[in-house]
């Protein structure tokens, strides 16, 4: 079977413009293969290049060696498969979130009626139903993660890229935000790259999970297969031995990476 | 209270005004004839009943028409321009590296130094006061939308670009809106320049407007006219910026402002 996403030997170097000799490899060398309806984290510590790669993946920015495959085709430009919830502030600030969700439809030049009614119906999925006419600034941070969410996944896209998505959310907004992506996840079984700091998040969610070495020149030292059995609940697969054990197997694998990344950036 | 205090500031500078110049109130101080202070001040009864006389009598209302048709005229063009160029300057690097140098150049000259040129160019009619209020406005939408362009999140760009938005769709629904809240924000400027790029053009060669009734009154020595032209622009200023205010806050709605709580 053909992956749905594939980085093949992907390397990115980024050239100072203030110096064009000085250069940074943030990723050397990097493959990453996606099955198709494979929900896939990639952790590693922070400043890694986890952005970096799924820049890569979505299109939005090519790498300086390597290639993207998308369902066996070479990716050029964007990646039009393929949804993108970015680490940042991503929204639109002078549509209001009902505006903001349906704003992919309106591109696609999809009628307006069937445009609104959709978008209701994601305003409701994400419980956001009643704050439509907001603006952005008047949401909450998590409100508008979930704006973003529902504005990628009107689109329905077979390939999700989702980058700490959750990293703003407080503890219990953000296990709910998990088992609700896990049954949007399960409905129709969508590819997910899934980036996160936290190793708990990412073994409760994925398939499979895979490690990134510290910068520079990051590249893939693991991968990690969770076989806990689906459907989960994020809060109580957590106390589970199994997941005990895997966590210990991956943190013991991790801790030298992430040590070795902060050293660096205390420098 | 507040508003009573600003009252009494203005009764007060127009009691302070009348005393001073009415010949019989006072002894002469400083001028030797007791016309005299009336004659360079203004008298602030003459100046209200000359205003009086211009409402009543409808012989301000074409010069006021005129002043407006040329502020507005001159807003709408110079800022159409300048959103226009701004946006295609800001994303054509080529382009704006090469008029970088003339840009800042015209935006150095003292531009009503144009006014004789526009005059020579477009008559005395409307034309050359729009031309002179457009050069004014044109450069303080162009910087503002240029600057607007570029500063645009390039995460939301990017986003943009993900939900499958065409370079065209960019243009529409990204860079436009993103521009336009920098026009509104510079538009009690670009309204103000428009207003003075008019009156000046008026004041310097016309046959119509407040500017040429200021100009007429001058040329007579008529210090009440010119005082009252001042403050019939003066009013007609307050009320395009009150209508400024009024279309920003529609406008502008999606943006944050401070303190938006209500206080019980
Ligand atoms: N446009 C760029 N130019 C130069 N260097 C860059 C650029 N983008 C990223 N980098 C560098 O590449 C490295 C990886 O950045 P990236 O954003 O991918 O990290 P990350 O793993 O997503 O970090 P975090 O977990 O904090 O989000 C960083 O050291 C960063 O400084
Ligand atoms: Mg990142």
């Amino acid at each position: 079977m053909t992956a749905a996403l594939a980085l093949e030997r992907v390397t990115c170097t980024f050239i100072s413009r203030e110096n064009r000799d000085q250069r940074y490899t943030a990723v050397r060398d990097a493959t990453l293969v996606v099955a198709p309806g494979e929900f896939v984290s990639v952790v590693g510590p922070t400043g890694c290049g986890k952005t970096t790669l799924l820049n890569v993946a979505a299109g939005l920015l090519a790498p300086s060696a390597g290639s993207v495959r998308v369902h066996g085709e070479l990716l050029e430009g964007i990646n039009a498969r393929a949804g993108y919830l970015f680490q940042s502030e991503a929204l639109m600030p002078w549509r209001s979130a009902f505006d903001n969700i349906v704003a992919g439809l309106e591109f696609r030049g999809v009628p307006a009626d069937v445009a609104s009614a959709k978008g209701n119906d994601w305003l409701k999925r994400v419980g956001l139903a009643g704050f439509g006419n907001r603006f952005p600034h008047q949401l909450s941070g998590g409100m508008r993660k979930r704006v973003s969410l529902a504005q990628t996944l009107i689109l329905d896209p077979k390939i999700l890229l989702m980058d700490e998505p959750f990293s703003a959310l407080d503890v219990q907004t953000r296990q709910l935000m998990e088992n609700e992506l896990l049954e949007l996840w399960s409905a129709d079984r969508k590819s997910v790259v899934f980036i996160t700091h936290d190793l708990e998040e990412a073994i409760s969610l994925s398939d499979r999970v895979v490690v990134l070495s510290a910068g520079p020149e990051t590249h893939p030292i693991g991968e990690y297969a969770i076989d806990l059995p689906r459907p989960r609940d994020v809060s109580e697969i957590r106390l589970s031995p199994r997941f005990i054990e895997i966590h210990a197997e991956i943190w013991h694998a991790m801790k030298d990476e992430v040590l070795k990344g902060y050293a660096q950036q205390q420098q | 209270m507040l508003r009573v205090w600003q009252a009494l500031v203005l009764v007060a500078v127009i009691a302070l005004w009348h005393i001073g110049t009415s010949p019989t109130l006072l002894p002469p101080l400083y001028f030797d004839n007791a016309d005299k202070a009336a004659f360079f001040f203004g008298e602030p009864l003459t100046v209200l009943s000359r205003i009086w006389n211009w409402f009543a009598g409808g012989e301000i209302y074409r010069h006021l028409w005129v002043t407006l048709v040329e502020t507005l005229l001159a807003f709408v063009m110079g800022t159409v321009s300048g959103l226009l160029i701004g946006i295609w300057l800001a994303l054509a690097p080529t382009a704006s590296a090469i008029s970088d140098p003339y840009i800042k150049a015209l935006n150095a000259m003292p531009r009503l130094i144009l006014a004789p040129i526009f005059f020579v160019w477009f008559g005395l009619g409307i034309a050359s006061k729009v031309a002179i209020g457009v050069s004014l406005v044109f450069f303080i939408v162009f910087f503002n939308v240029y600057q607007g362009v570029r500063e645009v999140s390039p995460v939301v760009l990017a986003n943009a670009r993900m939900l499958g938005a065409t370079h065209r769709q960019l243009l529409r629904y990204v860079y436009l809106p993103s521009a336009m809240s920098w026009v509104f924000a510079s538009l009690h400027n670009s309204v103000g320049l428009a207003f003075v790029g008019a009156v000046v053009g008026e004041y310097l060669g016309s046959s119509e407007g407040v500017g040429y009734l200021i100009h007429q009154a001058e040329g007579v020595f008529d210090i009440n006219s010119v005082f009252a032209g001042i403050v019939v622009l003066t009013g007609f200023a307050l009320v395009l910026d009150w209508c400024v205010t009024l279309a920003e806050k529609r406008l502008m709605i999606w943006q944050p402002r401070q303190g938006e709580t209500e206080r019980i």
